[in-house]
């Protein structure tokens, strides 16, 4: 059988079905897995960004009492691979940025661990050290490709033949900050090593993929990967950060091998999260766009700048989506690399798409500004027949309905085009629209079983739920696939004993797993028919993506924006999204996922930086009171509506992935809100007041 | 300085104390080392982790229990502190509903969780408890008539949706649920006046 072309739990506005245990407090996350005499690890960190440990004294540590075992890169066990060096901890005295892992301590109580850490007395040979990201830097280098490996540059025509050309242009350059992912569930791991027989190492660990963290811990620590076990239901928020492990996951694996039999806790504290678990490299993007006067692109160029590690590279792809957004014969999109002293930096919300579509799409609205053309119609004016570069027929691609639809909804036919013409009590109004898109992926790899258990079906697939609503839509899915009603279908999930399943990423969970389980649902009805008995199962496993087309999600953004005239304050009351994602699952989560998505973007482009010194290397606003996102009070009113779409070719449901684009455009709808508000252009995030106030100043004064 | 034995030459020790504290209800007596937060001796010593460690520093809300019916944070609140309190976590709002075990097995869910499930007020699910018990304790502060800093004039104030955003911006939510926060804060309030309305016109 094939997927219904009218389904019945899909599209269905079901609450979560873990809503109960998550409003006790009674689901499960890693730190908190019930398991009797577990002791408790606590991390000590450098305190320079380079150079060399010369001497780790213990004497205080281990003579404090509870303290189990402290570990250094003289004590832990050599680790069978080191080719990850974000993940090759206590292998040897290098410190290679600030905050890096030079000791551990193991003790029965985490008050103790603590205490023991800091007792721990460490001396370097310090060497000059470089953390400054700078454009005009002489040692910029080209990656190999970009994340996921894109290519690291493109270009078409002859960009600065048309510009010259051109006759509007618009050239500046933008930036974004380093940010944090932050999920409020810190990155935390129980370990526990039986050393039975050959050994079996069982990791409760909060990771979006617990297949591709017993493949990296199985490979580190020289396991058949038969002999490890990762554990995940719950995910207390990831966005990236837990896509790949981090170095608690090997720290707590060499712990528990220590103490064999006994299980070991750790979580990393908020202040460690900011050098050991991942964030999104600042971006310096030069962009160039040059139209005719009626708005018809001849150039679009965007060249990027970003900061990685200098001992594991990670190449945000920032340049990628202005390869495809907007149609132009001449185009060239570039990535250039500062490899620092500094922590390695990895996947957030919407990699690529979410800086990239910062500079593009405050420049777009510059470029209408200076076209006097309203900048919806401009982007209209620029839609592509097919995907530019590979010259592939959009699967689907309704920007245009998104935009039309967002501007009836959001009422911008009234918008006075004038900056800082409009006024209510002591604010400036402002309103800008911006558009977003993200990738459809799928990932090669995944596969579900079916299985009739009594009267019920079960499907088994070690998929990863971290707030994306995967307990409740899955069972969706699964129902519709098998023809049967939801209430009847129970799924498991976040476990390496069920089948393979690829990490939740890239927006690709449900048309992997999803598509994965209309196949195992399809192979059951072949073997079993309607009848099937108890203990029937079958297995089904993902395809391979239809590459005939391009496959990518749409969506437009719309913006209110007050500027208070005399302190400079922004707030935003009002934020409207209209998406365009393919059949919608669960609307209920859905909704939550685009609204959560544009609410980080708004935090994004109001709150979010995290400032590293490059004197130290050091985050130095490493908690929630300095790194500030987005509070209850921040926030007004978020809409989020989505089109009627349905994409045959994406996957047997018709649906497109949602976790990622909510986030991708909003900040520079918020900055070309502040700029319709008060007439300034704040390219570069967050936008704070003092970056505004200069302007009210002589505005006063006029 | 001789009890004080972080502070005194030689091999130090961690101080105990003997405290008596009813969590959920139930009394739990426990020997603790008098650093350790009240956070720590529910998740750690008594294995009841309803509420959360997200910051433990006071700045994100994930660990808000009710402590004498208020709302505190526990990761900044000593347990040694807390002989004699009454403790009630999000686990424990359904208290009548306890099983002897101090699970609570049977989901007679409080106003408050049943309209953050309506709501979808949640999504990862690890700051919910402490939204839902810091809910519970701003709405009995607004019953009392306590003001906000959003409160307008001296009379009793109206339970907007500002009101509630502010009442609630103690406890950060990094899936940014805040919109359907507030929504379903309102309806549990909501829910609790028509019921108090009900239980009047039945006295009366």
């Amino acid at each position: 059988m094939t997927f219904p072309s009218e389904p019945d739990a899909v599209g269905r506005d079901l609450p979560r079905r873990d809503g109960a245990a998550k409003v006790l407090g009674t689901a499960t996350y890693a730190y908190e897995t019930p398991l009797a005499n577990a002791a408790y690890l606590h991390a000590v960190q450098a305190t320079i960004a380079r150079g060399r440990v010369t001497e780790l004294d213990t004497t205080a540590a281990e003579a404090l009492d509870g303290v189990v075992a402290v570990l250094t890169p003289s004590s832990a066990e050599r680790l069978a691979s080191t080719e990850d060096r974000e993940l090759a901890v206590l292998q040897d005295e290098e410190v290679a940025f600030r905050g890096q892992v030079v000791a551990l301590v193991v003790a029965d109580s985490s008050e103790v661990a603590r205490h023991a850490a800091a007792l721990v007395r460490v001396s370097y040979a310090q060497v000059a050290h470089d953390a400054e990201l700078r454009a005009d830097r002489e040692d910029l280098y080209a990656p190999e490709t970009v994340n996921p490996g894109l290519p690291t540059d493109t270009a078409e025509g002859d960009v600065d033949a048309a510009m010259a050309a051109a006759e509007v242009t618009v050239e500046e350059t933008y930036t974004t900050a380093m940010y944090h992912n932050n999920p409020m569930e810190p990155h935390a791991t129980t370990a526990l090593w039986d050393p039975a027989g050959d050994g079996f190492l069982t990791l409760w660990d909060s990771t979006q993929g617990v297949h591709a963290t017993r493949a990296a811990m199985a490979s580190v620590f020289g396991l058949d990967e038969a002999r490890v076990r990762v554990v995940c239901p719950y995910v207390g928020g990831g966005f990236g950060s837990k896509g790949q492990p981090h170095v608690n996951v090997v720290l707590a694996a060499l712990a528990a091998r220590a103490v064999p039999g006994r299980p070991v806790r750790l979580a990393l504290t908020r202040q460690q999260m900011f050098s050991l678990a991942g964030y999104r490299t600042p971006t310096i993007q030069r962009c160039r766009l040059g139209a005719d006067r009626d708005g018809t692109l001849t150039a679009l160029a965007i060249d990027v700048v970003e900061q990685t590690s200098r001992i594991k590279e990670f190449a945000e792809q920032t340049g990628v989506p202005a390869r495809m957004m907007y149609a132009s014969p001449n185009r060239r999109t570039t990535h250039r690399l500062a490899a620092l002293d500094v922590p390695v930096p990895s996947w957030m919300r919407a990699p690529g798409e979410c800086p990239g579509m910062f500079g593009p799409e405050v420049a777009m609205d510059e470029l209408a500004e200076c076209l006097g053309i309203d900048p919806i119609e401009l982007r209209i004016r620029n839609e592509p027949r097919v995907e530019p570069g590979s010259g592939k027929p959009f699967s689907t691609r309704n920007l245009v309905g998104c935009l039309r639809e967002g501007a009836v909804r959001f009422g911008w036919s009234e918008r006075d085009p004038r900056p800082g013409a409009r006024r209510r009590g002591d604010w400036l109004v402002g309103t800008g629209v911006a558009t977003s898109t993200y990738p459809v992926a799928r990932m090669p790899k995944s596969t579900a079983t079916i299985r009739r258990e009594g009267d019920r079906y079960v499907a088994e697939i070690g998929a990863a739920d971290l707030g994306t609503g995967t307990w409740t839509t899955l069972p969706q899915i699964a129902a519709d696939a098998l023809g049967v009603p939801v209430d009847s279908v129970d799924v498991r999930i976040g476990d390496t004993d069920y089948p393979m399943a690829s990490v939740a990423g890239g927006s690709s969970g449900m048309t992997t797993w999803g598509s994965a389980v209309v196949e195992a649902a399809r192979a059951f009805r072949t073997k079993y028919g309607t009848a099937p008995l108890d203990g029937d199962e079958a297995s089904g496993t993902v395809g391979p993506p239809d590459d005939r087309y391009a496959m990518h999600a749409f969506g437009a953004q719309f913006a209110e924006a007050h500027v208070h005239r005399d302190t400079g304050e922004v707030r935003v009351p009002r934020l409207l999204g209209v998406f365009a994602t393919g059949r919608i699952i669960n609307p209920r989560t859905a909704r939550s996922q685009f609204i959560g998505g544009m609410t980080m973007g708004l935090s994004m482009a109001l709150h979010e930086k995290s400032v590293l010194d490059p004197r130290t290397g050091h985050v130095v606003n490493h908690d929630f009171a300095e790194y500030h996102i987005t509070a209850n009070a921040d926030v007004d009113e978020i809409e989020a509506h989505w089109l009627p779409e349905h994409d045959p070719h994406a996957n047997a449901m018709g649906s497109k992935g949602i976790g990622e684009i909510g986030i991708v455009g909003t900040a520079a709808a918020v900055s070309n809100a502040v700029w319709h508000a008060c007439g300034v252009r704040v390219r570069d995030l967050p936008i704070t007041l003092d970056k505004v106030l200069h302007a009210l100043e002589a505005q006063s004064e006029r | 300085m001789r009890s004080m034995g972080v502070a005194g030459a030689g091999k130090s020790r961690a101080v105990k104390r003997e405290i008596t504290v009813r969590v959920d209800g139930i009394p739990r007596r426990l020997s603790i080392d008098t650093r350790m937060t009240l956070l720590d001796a529910l998740r750690e010593r008594l294995g009841v982790t309803s509420p959360k460690k997200g910051c433990d520093h006071g700045q994100c809300g994930a660990c808000t229990v009710l402590s004498g019916g208020r709302r505190v944070l526990s990761c900044l609140t000593l347990a040694v502190t807390q002989d004699g309190a009454e403790v009630v976590t999000a686990e424990g709002l359904t208290a009548e509903a306890a099983t002897p075990d101090g699970r609570h097995a049977g989901r007679d869910l409080h106003p408050v969780q049943r309209a953050f499930i309506d709501c979808d007020a949640l999504q990862c699910g690890y700051c919910t408890p402490g939204q839902v018990v810091s809910a519970v304790g701003a709405l009995d502060e607004f019953e009392k008539g306590w003001p906000s800093a959003v409160t307008k004039g001296l009379g009793a104030p109206r339970l907007d949706r500002a009101e509630v955003a502010e009442r609630m911006s103690g406890n950060l939510c990094r899936c940014a649920a805040y919109v359907n926060i507030v929504t379903a804060v309102q309806q549990a309030a909501g829910a609790a006046a028509a019921q108090r309305t009900a239980e009047t016109e039945v006295a009366g």
